[in-house]
């Protein structure tokens, strides 16, 4: 069936910002998506909150909408652009969920739109976990014993009915959201209340536990002739009680025989063709019986999910770009096979490998958080890795995670284990955490058998036995000794069998004490270097058009000559709190600029849920970890193809992808590297160097030094002066930083930069690695730049950012605006001039942001003194939010200037063109994870905690901000009352907004020492709230007995407050008020723990309640004429 | 601690000279060689059905996939009594297996199987070396690599051998339906696989013939349906077969597959031509012309039909990736024949109806009184 000419425009659902179960791989599906429907003709409407995708750069869609992804939002959208068909399968839970309200409302009918991709009827039938039970029973497949309920009542019923231990599934969510396995009737009750809240209809389905069964997963393919193919089946190495987010899992599966496989693989097609998913990718769950095999369907999710996403990068069959023509109406016998060209597209995958992913959690940025793994996802991104077999993929993807191991134990951070002995080992091995892979390796070393390890586990002995033999190769490279000698002894059969294992010469390095460059010269000097395979779909019966290579230890090499100018752009690895998406787009970009500029690109990278791990995104790809290893590796590589081919390498791009290539960049050759010089990297890094270059430039800083024991932490307080901010030397996300108040809270943040965690295990302090201790400026407002500085010494200013929290709030935790509202032409002038002083004077090509606060002073509006706090020469988060707000591709620029470019020549070739700031505001907002980490104090800090980010824009600052808390999933109210409790300092600030709020017709209620404040400005305040659970203790005062104080959690949860808005005095993690900021998130009530953003809460609800709802694409705020719009 | 002990190296060497590294698992060969005709094989499950699978006589085995062996073997996934293969080449064999079906390992019924085999080889290498140059006659085994260098230039492969006479099963058995249906089905053994057996018996009682069964033997079974069974290597050499299937051309109603397939198009005329590397794997697309449906297909043959030589026939089946013909029928006569394996064992089941539509045929046919088509 050719595709469909009765649809001519589409619009397509985004999935919003980053969060914890829904991460970037809806970036790659909605590119991939967007890409195709264009190139087939159709006009395409983009709809997503967030700015950091490259999906939304203005290129990709016909009309893109940076707008929050509510129904109302959307179907504004849909009166302006009148698409015929809504796409909603490429979105995530998020826009299917989205899709599923326009469509109960009847907003797609009356205006006679199509959802295309799945029904109304099939999304329910999958989602609706009652449904979705009656229908399986229907074609004959088994579930787990189960049954639904909608209320506490009905959950107690079941209770009794079937005995714990039990699961409850909440229906229509998300990352296993709400979802847990309760063994007491304590936890049960708690468990389902949570459930019922998690899930938009309050229905959970609750079933017997067969936690300890093995899981499997099916990516299934189905088109409208309804030909059906399986692109890849999914074994976990966690059984089932583990969430598949959070396990680690592989591909293909290992353990299934055919017969097992083909049943499996005949419920599949049944699932689909009974839920009714008549195009696209779909995903099927299922638990295996180990003992006897049974086979139980799990759930499906009837669109493109995480996991089709690792499943497009595991065998190269691109899902997403599929499924979106099959949404238009193609069959899959009509549509071909990317890589080979030749063949069509209706087959099934094979590969001649095997894929290992292994999710990466923050868990040490969540203090107060169990690590303990659950049926709720918690991690925050994932690596993958290829191997040619599973002992090398696993080590691979262990040492991708980029968390300071080298593979499956082997190297330093084993320690910490191997202390524990046996026993411990043991009692802590039945329970999934992010260490279990460790401890197991553990106890295999120190002889517990394979059996014993699997009924602790319930870990298939497969697995346990192919980690032994990683196990035994150790315990024999281990036994020739250490020392330099020892690399004499080691045969190229000993090399070979340890590389093909998976060892990484790090690991050997460990073992044998010398340095890893030893242990590569000797491997070299054996003949035993790595080859490079090809994905290529079809395990070489084909052959492939697309280079997408991994490194292994085999015979012969697949990378081909090329006769080309080549570049290499280092990735950013797995996702994680502060290094996500944005430094994909910026990598991705310099794919396309450079593409564009006629360089031939080369890809690294080992996140599969990536844009940049798609095939079609630059010329080559190696899907490998971003180690010294294998960088070097693949610059052997690509420099021998040039030397055969007649090209040449001419750099390497190490500034793009956050620090995770900064930190390999001295381990480069430094020829190699483009743009800014290692050197001047460090120069910004060290603190040292950095204060004499400000004091050379005559730039003011905050006072500080640095520390490696605390007495020299005190003696630099004792000269500065409290607060002071306290923090590591090279890391990024405000990893373990602190501002302190006094001696006691600089002890307790010592203690926490020092001691262990993921800290001490990356080294440590040292006196290369000092902590800082600044003093931390109070009432001054944050500013963000980011800036382009060319070889002719031009520097761009690219976008200034004012922070809507003050200074203290981590810049990536931060709302913050462009244009700045608050600062005067003067104090821009200043930042400018030292922006451009700084990027010269540390000779930087490419990109730099720099931070500044900028000190209020009373009486001059948008004045003050600029302070600078820090300088990075590379690209930052907010890259593609200037992008997004300004219109200038920044991330492309950048790229050219680091391959040669000047500005001048890019204005020329109309790449580099003035910023747009037409009337437009834009606003971005952090998105944090609270809702998943209900222990956490939901406070913002210097440390970074949010996973993501949106975008909100307007004609002004309130209706910017107003939009930003939207698509945030932060719906502002516009009446009843506002909860404030304030620390001294915000006082006045929190005053201009209670006046906001009571000119807004709120009513205020406040804590004593506010309300006494708010009552003297002569505001009304209805209640006064006792802090009877602070540290302060109540106070009597006139106050306080003349209005009765009553307790403010009490009025969070009775309903009586629609917003908080708490700022505490310290910002640690047991800061006061946490009470109340744990009730106000618990009962979904909207929290601002800072007074600036009340007032920006204020401005947005007198706009949004006063004004229409306008909404606009990006083309049209940037004055681009609108390609679609005339019409053909 | 010792070096990991137990490895014996062993090489490959094809008949163009390409030497590839590895070491010996399965049985020992006293004279530390084995010679055959190396194909590969893509499958990622179903190890056991294709090394037992007869159609394989006379071949080395290369398996894509690099570990074999993960879930064991067992005694129901048997496609015959005894693998017909020369050896297999994989990259990892690994020592233990996990499956609740399995009943032993891979390495202890390849010894009892006699099956010789050669692990740790870059079998992506072989793969691109066998696609880009075809399937080719070659020696492996752990003899010194000078003395297998010598034997290699000499290797035959499996042109011009007839390979069906070697693998068919010389004493006729009669097995009763596994549904009580009454059809009465002759499976002319040509290297039958126990799985289509299995298919069979579902549609009736099957008497199988050995592949030298006469026409008029055959006949004497009135067989309400004749079933010509897949098998090994050249059809062109395969003696009588075709000159039987001739004779009972509308007589009773015929399916065929694989070996089959090819002798019901020789039969009528047609002539079969060598691929360059074969199909083999469990994941080949092909459409059924008459539904415009696509099937993920089992597929293992060297040789193919040459539709341009069939007469009286139309075809109904083609590969999507690479056109070759898959079926046929024939449009005077009551007979059929696919090139893949709906049967699967390995493979996915999407073609199983073929079966149904042979039982059909056969009703058909006896309604119609036979002999009138």
């Amino acid at each position: 069936m050719p595709k469909r000419d009765d649809i001519k425009s589409i619009l397509i659902l985004g999935s919003g910002p980053i969060v914890i179960g829904q991460a970037c791989e809806f970036d790659y599906s909605g590119t991939q998506a967007c890409r195709v429907l264009r190139e087939e003709g159709y006009r395409v409407i983009l709809a997503n909150s967030n700015p950091a995708t490259i999906m939304t750069d203005p290129d990709f869609a016909d009309a893109t909408y940076v707008e929050p992804l509510v129904p109302e939002v959307i179907e504004a959208i849909l009166d302006i652009e009148k698409p015929d068909a809504v796409l909603p399968t490429l979105g995530g839970q998020t826009a299917l969920n989205l899709a599923m309200d326009l469509h109960n409302s009847g907003a797609l009918k009356s205006r006679g739109i199509e959802l295309i991709g799945a029904s109304a009827e099939a999304i329910s039938t999958a989602e609706d976990r009652e449904l979705f039970k009656k229908a399986m029973q229907e074609i004959g497949l088994a579930t787990p014993t189960s049954a639904v309920a909608h209320t506490m009542e009905e959950a107690e019923v079941i209770c009794g009915d079937l005995g714990l231990p039990l699961v409850i599934r909440p229906a229509f969510i998300l990352g296993g959201k709400g979802t847990g396995i309760a063994s007491t009737p304590q936890e049960y009750l708690s468990v389902v209340a949570h459930g019922l809240d998690a899930s938009p209809i309050n229905e959970v389905l609750i079933e017997t536990s067969i936690a300890g069964w093995k899981e499997f997963e099916l990516e299934v393919m189905r088109d409208s002739a309804d030909n059906c193919v399986i692109v890849c089946s999914i074994e976990n190495v966690d059984p089932m009680g583990v969430h598949t987010g959070d396990s680690i899992t592989v591909a293909p599966a290992q353990t299934l025989s055919d017969v097992e496989y083909q049943q499996m693989r005949n419920s599949a097609f049944a699932v689909l063709r009974r839920v009714g998913v008549e195009t696209g990718g779909s995903n099927v769950q299922f638990a295996v019986n180990p003992q006897t095999g049974e086979q139980v369907v799990i759930e499906m999710n009837p669109r493109v999910s995480r996991s089709s996403a690792l499943a497009s990068k595991a065998t190269g069959f691109p899902i997403a770009k599929i499924a979106a023509k099959l949404a238009v109406g193609y069959t899959l016998p009509e549509i071909p096979n990317d890589i080979t060209k030749k063949t069509p597209a209706s087959f099934e995958p094979v590969i001649d490998y095997v894929v290992t992913k292994i999710p990466r959690w923050a868990f040490e940025k969540l203090p107060g958080t169990a690590a303990r793994l659950g049926t709720q996802m918690q991690s925050v991104g994932e690596a993958m890795a290829i191997g040619r077999t599973f002992p090398e993929s696993l080590q691979k993807a262990l040492r991708s995670l980029e968390n300071g191991r080298f593979g499956l134990n082997c190297d330093v951070g084993e320690r910490a284990g191997d202390d524990l002995g046996v026993d411990e080992l043991k009692r802590r091995a039945p329970i999934a955490t992010p260490e279990r892979i460790f401890d197991v390796e553990a106890l295999l070393r120190l002889g517990v058998s394979v059996d014993e390890v699997a009924s602790i586990t319930r870990i298939d002995p497969w697995f346990l036995d192919q980690m032994l033999m990683i196990v035994e190769e150790r315990n024999y490279l281990e036994s020739l000794g250490t020392g330099i000698q020892v690399l004499d002894s080691v045969g190229r059969a000993d090399w070979k069998r340890a590389k093909r294992l998976g060892f990484a010469d790090a690991q050997l390095a460990y073992l044998w004490d010398v340095s890893e460059g030893d242990v590569r010269a000797a491997r070299l000097s054996k003949d035993v270097e790595v080859t490079y395979k090809t994905v290529d779909t079809c395990a070489a019966e084909f052959e492939a058009e697309t280079p997408y290579h991994y490194g292994t230890f085999e015979d012969s090499t697949e990378v081909a000559p090329s006769g080309r100018d080549k570049v290499i752009i280092l990735g950013s690895g797995p996702n994680r709190i502060g290094q996500g998406i944005e430094f994909d787009y910026c990598c991705v970009h310099a794919c396309f600029a450079l593409e564009e500029a006629g360089f031939e690109t080369v890809m690294v990278n080992c996140n599969p849920e990536t844009v940049s791990t798609d095939y079609d995104t630059s010329d080559r790809l190696y899907f490998e970890p971003l180690t010294h290893e294998s960088v070097l590796d693949v610059i052997a590589a690509e420099q021998r193809s040039a030397t055969e081919g007649g090209g040449r390498l001419h750099g390497i791009i190490v500034s793009l992808g956050g620090q995770t290539p900064l930190k390999l960049a001295d381990t480069l050759p430094e020829e190699l590297i483009l743009g800014t010089a290692p050197d001047s990297i460090d120069a910004a890094e060290d603190r040292d160097r950095w204060g004499a270059l400000c004091a050379q430039l005559e730039i003011p800083q905050p006072a500080g030094g640095t520390a490696t024991t605390l007495p020299e932490a005190i003696e630099i307080v004792d000269r500065i002066g409290f607060p002071a901010l306290i923090r590591p030397s090279y890391v990024l996300g405000g990893r373990a930083m602190e501002i302190v108040y006094d001696a006691e809270g600089l002890a307790v943040a010592w203690e926490a930069v020092t001691g262990l965690g993921s800290l001490g295990r990356e080294g440590g302090l040292s006196a290369e690695r000092p902590v800082l201790v600044d003093r931390f400026l109070e009432d001054a407002t944050e500013v963000d730049v980011d800036a382009i500085r060319d070889s002719t010494g031009e520097v761009l200013i690219g976008g200034i950012m004012e922070h809507v929290e003050e200074a203290g709030v981590h810049s990536g935790d931060s709302a913050c605006v462009i244009p700045p509202q608050g600062l005067s032409d003067s104090t821009i002038g200043v930042i400018g001039d030292y922006t451009r002083r700084i990027a010269e004077s540390l000779g930087v090509i490419g990109l730099i942001n720099v931070q500044y606060a900028v000190k209020r002073v009373s009486g001059v509006e948008g004045g003050g003194q600029v302070f600078v706090i820090e300088a990075n020469p590379r690209a930052s988060r907010t890259v593609p939010f200037v992008a997004k707000a300004t219109g200038v591709p920044l991330a492309k620029v950048a790229s050219r200037v680091m391959a040669g470019a000047t500005l001048g020549e890019l204005r020329r070739e109309n790449l580099l063109m003035p910023p747009s700031m037409g009337s437009h505001i834009a606003v971005k907002e952090a998105v944090l994870p609270w809702d998943r980490f209900p222990e956490v104090d939901a406070l913002l800090g210097p440390e970074m905690r949010s996973t993501g980010e949106v975008m909100g824009i307007d004609s002004t600052l309130g209706l910017a901000f107003a939009k930003s808390q939207l698509a945030a999933g932060e719906i502002l109210p516009t009446g009843g009352t506002v909860f404030f409790s304030l620390a001294d300092r915000d006082k006045a600030v929190g005053l201009e907004a209670a006046i906001r709020f009571v000119d807004l017709g709120f009513d205020l209620v406040a804590t004593e020492g506010t309300a006494e404040y708010l009552l003297d400005a002569g505001l009304p305040v209805k209640q006064v709230v006792a802090k009877v659970r602070s540290a302060e203790g109540s106070r009597t005062d006139p106050v306080h007995e003349a209005a009765g104080a009553v307790d403010g959690v009490d009025l969070i949860t009775g309903g009586g407050i629609q917003l908080v808005v708490n700022s505490p005095r310290g910002r640690g993690p047991r800061a006061d008020g946490a009470h109340l900021r744990t009730a106000a998130a618990n009962n979904n009530v909207p929290l601002l723990t800072t007074a600036a953003a009340a007032v920006a809460a204020a401005k947005g609800i007198a706009d949004w309640t006063t004004t229409d709802l306008v909404v606009r694409s990006l083309q049209s705020h940037h004055g681009s004429p609108d390609p679609g719009s005339t019409g053909p | 601690m010792n070096e990991p002990s137990g490895i014996t190296e062993s090489h490959i060497v094809l008949k163009d000279g390409s030497v590839f590294e590895g070491s010996a698992v399965g049985a020992e060969v006293p004279s530390g060689v084995t010679s055959g005709e190396f194909v590969f094989n893509t499958v990622l499950t179903g190890y056991q059905e294709v090394i037992s699978d007869p159609s394989y006589a006379g071949q080395v085995i290369t398996f894509t996939y690099p570990h074999i062996g993960n879930y064991g073997v067992n005694a129901q996934d048997n496609e015959s009594p005894i693998p017909h293969c020369s050896g297999i080449v994989i990259r990892d064999l690994p020592r233990r297996y996990s499956n609740h079906r399995a009943e032993g390992s891979l390495q202890s019924w390849l010894q009892r199987n006699a099956v010789p085999g050669i692990a740790g080889v870059d079998t992506r290498r072989l793969t691109r070396h066998l696609r880009d140059h075809g399937a080719m006659a070659g020696v492996f085994g752990t003899a010194p690599i000078e003395e297998l260098k010598d034997l290699a230039a000499s290797a035959v492969g499996t042109d011009g051998l007839d390979l069906v006479a070697r693998v068919s099963d010389p004493d006729p058995q009669l097995l009763a339906s596994s549904t009580g249906a009454g059809r009465k089905i002759v499976a002319l053994d040509l290297g039958l696989k126990s799985t289509i057996l299995e298919q069979l018996m579902r549609l009736g009682s099957v008497q199988v013939m050995p592949c030298s069964a006469t026409a008029r033997e055959i006949l004497a079974a009135s067989p309400d349906g004749l079933f010509l069974s897949n098998g090994p290597g050249d059809p062109a050499a395969v003696a009588g077969v075709a000159a039987t299937v001739s004779k009972l051309l509308g007589e009773v109603p015929i399916f065929g597959i694989c070996m089959g397939h090819q002798m019901l198009a020789t039969a009528i005329g047609g002539e079969t031509f060598k691929l360059p590397f074969g199909h083999h794997g469990g994941n080949h697309p092909v459409v059924d012309l008459e539904t415009g449906r696509c099937e993920i297909t089992s597929q293992n043959h060297n040789y193919c039909v040459d539709p341009d030589t069939l007469v009286s026939a139309e075809v109904t089946h083609r590969n999507l990736n690479d056109g070759t013909l898959e079926g046929f029928r024939c449009t005077d006569r009551p007979a059929f024949a696919v090139q893949y394996h709906p049967e699967a064992g390995p493979g996915p089941h999407d073609s199983r109806y073929l079966f149904e539509r042979f039982a059909d045929l056969i009703d058909s046919n006896r309604t119609r009184g036979g002999g009138s088509w």
